[in-house]
């Protein structure tokens, strides 16, 4: 357990001295999923060591962002005002990231299909 | 002596968001409706439970702030499905990348647009750029572009909601038939909801979906900072 959470947490030191880099918005925890990936990749860290932790963080992801979910509770003003561009823009992006994703993955598997054979 | 004060404690506080959490999955297994996430049930009581009894938000976060410290580590915690997915998928990786990497600039740009269009604020904007990733990705990338997380985070839920109910009928409909780029697609505009939708299907496509996620967290992550100062 000790070892596992050392990693992880290790991982998330590194990532948030790396967000600190200027000019690049990241935040610290997506550089410390990228640094926890790079040593598994490099096998400097065996995945089996920290599949345990992984899988109780990952599944329960969900409950750990219900207080920031909560905190909707002080906005619902701004969302009362803002409602009709926050629905339109929404709806209209989910419909034309689906379709472009899709048709240009379909796109770009053809043509590399082609080229194999 | 009132129960008020009793429950605003922060272990009390604490103890309510676990039993809430438990019986709304409870009551998700019981209705057998997948919308119901048991994130949402609880997110709905706990604000009605504050409301009514007069609980502060900030009372609340005292200890909510316990919780939502557990936020950051799972990020980090996806590094390991990432590893795996990109083992399987290594020969297809351009393909997956650039696919990817539009998908991701056509989502920030359309909704960014859109909503300025329709005259939103700046502070809703950038609380909607990031509306396609994983909650918890999201309210990082909401908050370092001067978003508001909150709102992310319910956002990204209607999102959610909206891609797993009807992406797959929307893609029929625009004859996107490809099994593979329909998980792709799912994984990258719906997130963990549409991810879930998919993986019910089969788990060789979930995989796709997964990697859509996860490629799109990341990539919105690089974009969204530098896509709402060329557009803003």
């Amino acid at each position: 357990m000790a070892k596992q959470f050392g990693i992880i947490f290790g991982c998330l030191a590194i990532g948030e001295l790396l967000a600190l880099i200027p000019g690049l918005n990241i935040p610290g925890s997506i550089w410390g999923m990228l640094v926890l990936t790079l040593l598994l990749e490099r096998k400097i860290v065996n995945p089996k060591t920290v599949a345990p932790v992984c899988k109780f963080l990952i599944s329960n992801m969900a409950f750990f962002f219900i207080p920031p979910g909560v905190a909707l509770m002080l906005y619902f003003d701004l969302i009362a005002k803002e409602w009709l561009p926050i629905t339109v823009a929404t709806i209209v992006s989910i419909i034309v990231v689906l379709l472009i994703t899709g048709h240009l993955h379909q796109y770009l598997h053809k043509c590399f299909r082609h080229r194999k054979k | 002596m009132n129960i008020i004060e009793h429950l605003s404690s922060p272990m009390a506080l604490i103890t309510i968001t676990f039993l809430v959490y438990w019986g709304s999955g409870w009551l998700q297994k019981k209705s057998g409706q997948t919308w119901m996430s048991p994130m949402l049930l609880t997110i709905a009581f706990l604000i009605a439970f504050l409301k009514i009894t007069g609980i502060s938000f900030e009372k609340y976060y005292e200890s909510g702030s316990l919780i939502e410290f557990w936020l950051k580590p799972a990020i980090v915690a996806l590094g390991l499905p990432l590893f795996n997915e990109l083992k399987h998928i290594r020969s297809q990786f351009l393909t997956l990348f650039i696919t990817e990497v539009v998908g991701c600039l056509v989502g920030i740009i359309t909704v960014v647009l859109v909503a300025k269009w329709l005259g939103a604020a700046p502070d809703v904007i950038a609380s909607l750029a990031p509306k396609s990733v994983s909650t918890p990705i999201a309210i990082e990338i909401s908050r370092q572009i001067g978003g508001i997380p909150a709102l992310t985070s319910a956002i990204v839920v209607v999102v959610g909601m909206i891609g797993s109910a009807l992406g797959l009928k929307m893609m029929a409909w625009g004859h996107v038939n490809h099994a593979v780029s329909q998980s792709l697609s799912m994984g990258t505009a719906a997130h963990v909801m549409g991810t879930n939708r998919i993986s019910i299907i089969s788990d060789r496509y979930g995989a796709y979906a997964t990697l859509g996620l996860i490629l799109n967290g990341i990539l919105t992550a690089f974009f969204a900072g530098p896509l709402m100062e060329m557009l803003m």
